[in-house]
């Protein structure tokens, strides 16, 4: 028998200091709906599966085809953007969404991400250029280099890596493969070289790079196969040698 | 005396660029953005930004790019600003590979380009096929410099409700409320810039982000900023269908060789693959031999409108036809064209490098958007210590981006919309810069016009946190795409378009009737949302009004009963001004000084 219904069970919390509680939500199946479209029939008529009224579900998305970051969400238990999670590969079963659980609860399925972008600014996530005038040509690059360059610049800050990072957490002070790529990044960009050493410093203590279980769960976890462990390998050769220059006063 | 403030509302590519510019000359910039920045509506651009390098042999140049983006846009857009983006281009894109977006490369290192709609030439350089993403990030990074150096302050997460004026009607500030406390606040500027972003929510599902609901533009035009061009809407050719969102696939896959076409026969429903090439028809590359699939956008989704609509030629009977990359190298295509093949494949589960993908037109982008002024050079560039440039009617407020009329005329060519952005911005930031030079004594405002502008909305809200009713605005949200959809894309009728603003009139009664849903105090997205629909409905009425009375067919705009361009009575720029009972319309001359209009034709 052709599939009717679509089965949810949606962690909700009011606000970050009151307890979570979980609704449930039955509606009509549909041919190619995702998580988001779910949410949207929810909201068009905010009523759970017992026949309770309700206030729609919070969640937080944007562009809606996976390149804004925005909406990652735990989906059956596993951290990815809710706009690719399409209902039907999901199988027959109760669809479960749950908020990220590495970062503080905003409301029901959105959190606070902001100590990822706090984290680009520690780690001086930028090339710093003389200025937006028109100054020419950029340096130039070869192909290769560019294709490796562009796999880590389509991190989206979704923040996959970080919810699966077993050394990501609340006792630790570890920063997270996200950041941590992004110096691998600008320290392979021409001009971004010249100031490798100021990235590398900031990842060489506690917190940093040698923080790095590589439980290679991030590289797993990534909806965008973003190279991280092969950029941890890097930078730990980085940090080791500027250690080593330091070490010898050079 | 404090420094002045400038505020930046939305941190897409027009409001970083703009941010940039303000911070690099000192100015301290408050920057508002109902997201963080790095995931707004720029990410979604795909294809590429147009610039006149000439690395490819073809006598490219400015003035060919400015010629094909004037031609491109029907002859709507006033030509200096289009003149000053197009010689601008080239360095806009060396500065973003000074910032370190990835653009391919030729295999000697150099910035490798390829071809868009509505030109002959290999103009348009790429990230892959996530420009857009690409350029967004490598503001952002640049703003974060900015802010971590205590130049820009940013509030994410607050929405902009409305301008702050004093008692001479100059801008002094904007309200926004924080989407998470509920609570709207007023801050002063000495110049506010909006760069808010298009309306693509009104069509219900488009290509654009949930988030571009024209909402803060809606607002600016309900303040009494001029809105221009309203009816000038962006179809794109080629989107996947979707229950969500119509999702966007670039005009790159054409840049780069893809085909359109459909069975001949009516009702195929064969597998693509196993149809003959002999028993398929590249209407495209039929119809205009000289452009092929690289038509301007509004002309081939005109034609997938003909051929599926009026003839019935659609896919096996369905509202889709084929674009065909399967005869290009699976390598090729990963290199240039891997993040949406990858988004086809992830929504479809099908892979475009094996299998035709199905593709049907979608809402994109809107040509209209808030009215600016500029002033012009004798050479016919702008002038770029002119305070006039990006500027609106109301003294103080600017605007930049898809949220501005400027650059796109009647349509807009693929990849010249992160230039417009861009150089909007570069442009507004010395704008505003000599705008504050001439301000006489930029602390004067009293407190008092502050905080009444904050009462005002903070009762507002108050009274939208109370609705009860029996209408959902979500449905009424749904009702206003069904309608705006159908009725006001790509064919417009007169007869349809009447009926359409009287289902906006009713729908605008109806929201009176509508129910917040959650009268709770905390990150209340259906609170923010009655509010952002209301705006929305009045834009609605600006763009379906507007449509209205254009009796001719221009660019994006299409009449059937009013088949040709009409330049004796229509070129013009529509300049809609608000009042509560409903737009009232001027209509201006546009400045075609450097190129005079000639007709429109790709075949």
């Amino acid at each position: 028998m052709a599939r009717q219904t679509i089965e949810l069970k949606i962690k909700r919390q009011d606000s970050p200091t009151v307890s979570p509680r979980w609704e449930e939500f039955s509606l009509p199946w549909q041919p190619n709906m995702n998580v988001i479209s779910c949410l949207m029939e929810i909201r068009k008529n905010p009523v759970t599966k017992q026949g309770q009224k309700t206030t729609p579900v919070h969640w937080e998305s944007s562009c809606l085809e996976e390149v804004c970051g925005s909406c990652t969400m735990l989906v059956n238990g596993k951290p990815r953007q809710s706009c690719t999670a399409l209902i039907d590969p999901l199988g027959d079963g109760v669809v479960t969404l749950e908020p990220l659980t590495k970062f503080p609860v905003v409301r029901d399925l959105q959190v606070d991400r902001s100590p990822m972008f706090d984290a680009l600014k520690r780690v001086k996530a930028w090339i710093p250029i003389d200025g937006s005038y028109d100054l020419g040509q950029g340096p130039r690059q070869s192909s290769a280099e560019q294709e490796i360059s562009y796999a880590f610049s389509r991190c989206m800050t979704c923040g996959c890596c970080m919810e699966v990072c077993p050394q990501y957490n609340d006792a630790s002070e570890f920063i997270g493969p996200a950041p941590l790529a992004q110096v691998r990044l600008f320290n392979a960009h021409p001009t971004g070289r010249m100031n490798a050493q100021e990235r590398l410093v900031q990842i060489m203590g506690v917190g940093g790079i040698v923080d790095c279980g590589n439980a290679q769960a991030c590289v797993e976890a990534c909806p965008k196969e973003i190279p991280l462990t092969e950029a941890f390998g890097e930078l730990g050769r980085q940090t080791t040698i500027l250690w080593l220059q330091q070490l010898f006063g050079k | 005396m404090a420094a002045p403030r400038v505020s930046v509302v939305g941190g897409g590519l027009a409001g970083l660029m703009t941010t940039i510019k303000l911070a690099e000359a000192g100015v301290p910039v408050d920057l508002f953005s109902i997201v963080p920045v790095k995931r707004s509506h720029s990410v979604c651009a795909q294809g590429g930004i147009n610039g006149a390098v000439n690395v490819k042999g073809e006598n490219d140049s400015p003035e060919i790019h400015f010629t094909d983006s004037c031609r491109g846009g029907d002859f709507l857009a006033h030509q200096p600003p289009v003149k000053g983006m197009c010689y601008a281009a080239p360095g806009i894109i060396y500065l973003f590979d000074r910032m370190g977006v990835t653009f391919n490369r030729t295999p000697e290192g150099l910035l490798d380009f390829r071809r868009f709609g509505g030109t002959l030439h290999h103009r348009t350089a790429f990230a892959g096929a996530t420009t857009g993403q690409q350029l967004l990030y490598a503001l952002d990074e640049q703003v974060r410099r900015h802010e971590a150096a205590g130049l820009v302050t940013k509030y994410e997460g607050w929405e902009f409700v409305g301008t702050v004026r004093d008692a001479s009607g100059r801008c002094v500030g904007l309200t926004a409320i924080d989407l998470r406390s509920m609570k709207p606040k007023s801050f002063p500027a000495a110049a506010v810039v909006m760069a808010t972003g298009g309306p693509g929510l009104m069509f219900g599902r488009s290509t654009n982000s949930i988030i571009n609901s024209g909402s803060a533009a809606a607002a600016a035009y309900m303040d009494g900023a001029d809105y221009g061009n309203g009816e000038f809407i962006q179809i794109h050719p080629t989107a996947i269908p979707g229950m969500d969102k119509l999702r966007l696939m670039s005009e790159s896959a054409r840049g780069e060789g893809g085909r359109v076409w459909v069975p001949k026969r009516k009702g195929d429903d064969r597998p693509p693959k196993s149809i003959p090439e002999g028993e398929r028809w590249y209407f495209l590359e039929e119809r205009f031999p000289k452009y092929k699939n690289l038509v301007p956008r509004d002309v081939a989704s005109r034609q997938i409108h003909n051929v599926v609509v009026d003839m019935g030629l659609g896919i096996g009977g369905t509202m889709a036809v084929y674009l065909d990359l399967t005869h290009i190298p699976r390598e090729t295509l990963k290199k240039k064209l891997e993040g949406i093949l990858e988004i086809y494949e992830k929504f479809t589960g099908e892979d475009p490098c094996d299998v035709p993908m199905k593709i049907y037109p979608a809402v994109h982008y809107s040509m209209g958007g808030l009215w600016v002024d500029y002033e012009r050079t004798s050479e016919g560039f702008l002038n770029l210590s002119s305070a006039k440039n990006q500027a609106t009617n109301i003294p103080g407020l600017y605007a930049v981006g898809e949220c501005d009329y400027q650059y796109h005329g009647a349509n807009r060519l693929g990849a010249n919309s992160l230039l417009s952005c861009v150089y909007a911005g570069q442009v507004a930031g010395p704008a505003v810069l000599a705008y504050l030079a001439g301000l006489q004594a930029p602390d004067t405002t009293p407190a008092s016009v502050l905080e009444s502008a904050e009462q005002k909305w903070v009762a507002r809200y108050a009274d939208l946190a109370k609705r009860e009713g029996p209408e959902n605005p979500y449905q009424l949200a749904d009702e206003l795409g069904k309608w705006m959809l159908e009725n006001v894309t790509i064919v417009r009728h007169n007869a349809k378009l009447q009926e359409t603003d009287a289902k906006l009139q009713e729908l605008q009664e109806r929201w009176h009737k509508a129910s917040v849903l959650d009268h709770g105090q905390w990150a209340n997205a259906p609170l923010s949302f009655l509010n952002q629909l209301w705006n929305m409905l009045h834009l609605a009425r600006v763009v379906t009004l507007g449509a209205l009375a254009r009796d001719e067919s221009r660019g994006a705009h299409f009449k059937p009963d009013f088949e040709k361009r009409d330049d004796v009575n229509w070129l013009k720029t529509t300049v809609a001004s608000f009042a509560p009972e409903g737009p009232r319309f001027r209509y201006d001359p546009v400045d075609v000084s450097l190129y005079a209009p000639v007709e429109r034709k790709y075949d």
